[in-house]
């Protein structure tokens, strides 16, 4: 929806910033940090994730209708995640009396 | 009927690319975002599942699959996330390119795309290889050096499932670009509808960002 172009700058400075940020996750993968060593996976996958969204699949710059369908899609996969998890996650608190 | 005439020559220059359902080449547009966005949805379930089940089973068994993702080829994986996060980079320039009526560099960019895809394909074919003569492709040729093979073997089973699903899509995504740039020597996304290139980039970014969880999710796992 969008009649302007995007400058290439814009591009490039997203393609640094994804370079970094797979430095980063690289590095970190190497490290013991115990759980932190997931956390932080997860989240310098997800900030990946949107920065590729908002600048290259120009969500930033989108109409709310088609932003309402990207979050969409993460929201059903989130629902399939917390709904399965919360069964799996909890099937050792209460101890089966037959 | 005069009316008709005249707002048909109004429209002319654009009338062939807008297909009669839409008012106008923004209206169309919007729809095929739309309706990619909704196909990018569905993909998300698709590979979802398969995000799914990797976590149910790294909940059951993290030493397992720390042990067995210690068998990936983290060199690979990571060239692999930066050629298609640099590859990602073109296709933005590609629909730059052609919002611009730039007919060569659309036309180079595309090839570019392609050419990374492709480069991407052929290490992930190495890796294969290498995975092959390891014996970790489940049911095929598993076998495990260690007590417990049975929590591996589903690594790998996923390690397969979720890199080849991937590999399809980038296969897929190669094809796209090199129609999409044949088809572009005849000025067909120069000319004001450059919708189809816009697409094949939602698609081609949908696919790296699939590869941006596999590569911690899967090679990261076990190198501490």
């Amino acid at each position: 929806m969008e009649t302007t172009t995007h400058p290439p700058k814009t591009y490039w400075k997203t393609c640094g910033a994804l370079m970094l940020l797979l430095a980063l996750t690289w590095t970190i993968g190497y490290a013991d940090l115990g759980l932190f060593n997931l956390i932080l996976a997860l989240v310098i996958a997800i900030t990946k994730a949107l920065l590729v969204a908002l600048f290259f699949m120009h969500i930033k710059s989108s109409s709310r209708l088609l932003r309402l369908a990207a979050t969409v899609g993460v929201i059903w996969l989130l629902i399939m995640l917390s709904l399965t998890l919360s069964d799996y996650f909890t099937r050792g608190w209460v101890p089966l009396n037959h | 009927m005069e009316a008709t005439a005249s707002l048909n020559e109004r429209t002319e220059p654009t009338q062939s690319l807008v297909a009669r359902q839409f008012d106008d080449l923004e209206q169309q547009r919007g729809a095929a975002e739309l309706g990619m966005w909704i196909f990018l949805a569905t993909e998300v379930l698709f590979f979802g599942g398969l995000f799914l089940a990797y976590t149910v089973f790294r909940s059951l068994y993290p030493r397992d699959f720390a042990a067995a993702s210690h068998h990936t080829i983290v060199l690979i994986g990571g060239m692999n996330t930066a050629i298609l996060l640099f590859s990602s980079t073109l296709m933005a320039l590609a629909v730059r390119a052609a919002e611009l009526r730039n007919q060569t560099t659309l036309i180079r960019l595309l090839l570019a795309t392609a050419f990374f895809g492709i480069v991407f394909m052929v290490l992930k074919g190495i890796e294969y290889y290498k995975d092959w003569t390891d014996h970790l492709v489940p049911v095929l040729n598993f076998d495990w050096h260690s007590p417990n093979p049975g929590p591996a073997q589903i690594f790998f089973w996923l390690y397969f499932a979720m890199t080849g699903l991937h590999a399809i899509h980038i296969t897929v995504g190669i094809f796209v670009m090199l129609t999409l740039a044949l088809m572009a020597r005849t000025g067909k996304f120069t000319t004001g509808n450059y919708t189809p290139i816009e697409i094949a980039g939602l698609y081609w970014h949908f696919v790296d960002i699939v590869w941006i969880f596999l590569f911690p999710l899967l090679y990261l796992a076990g190198h501490r």
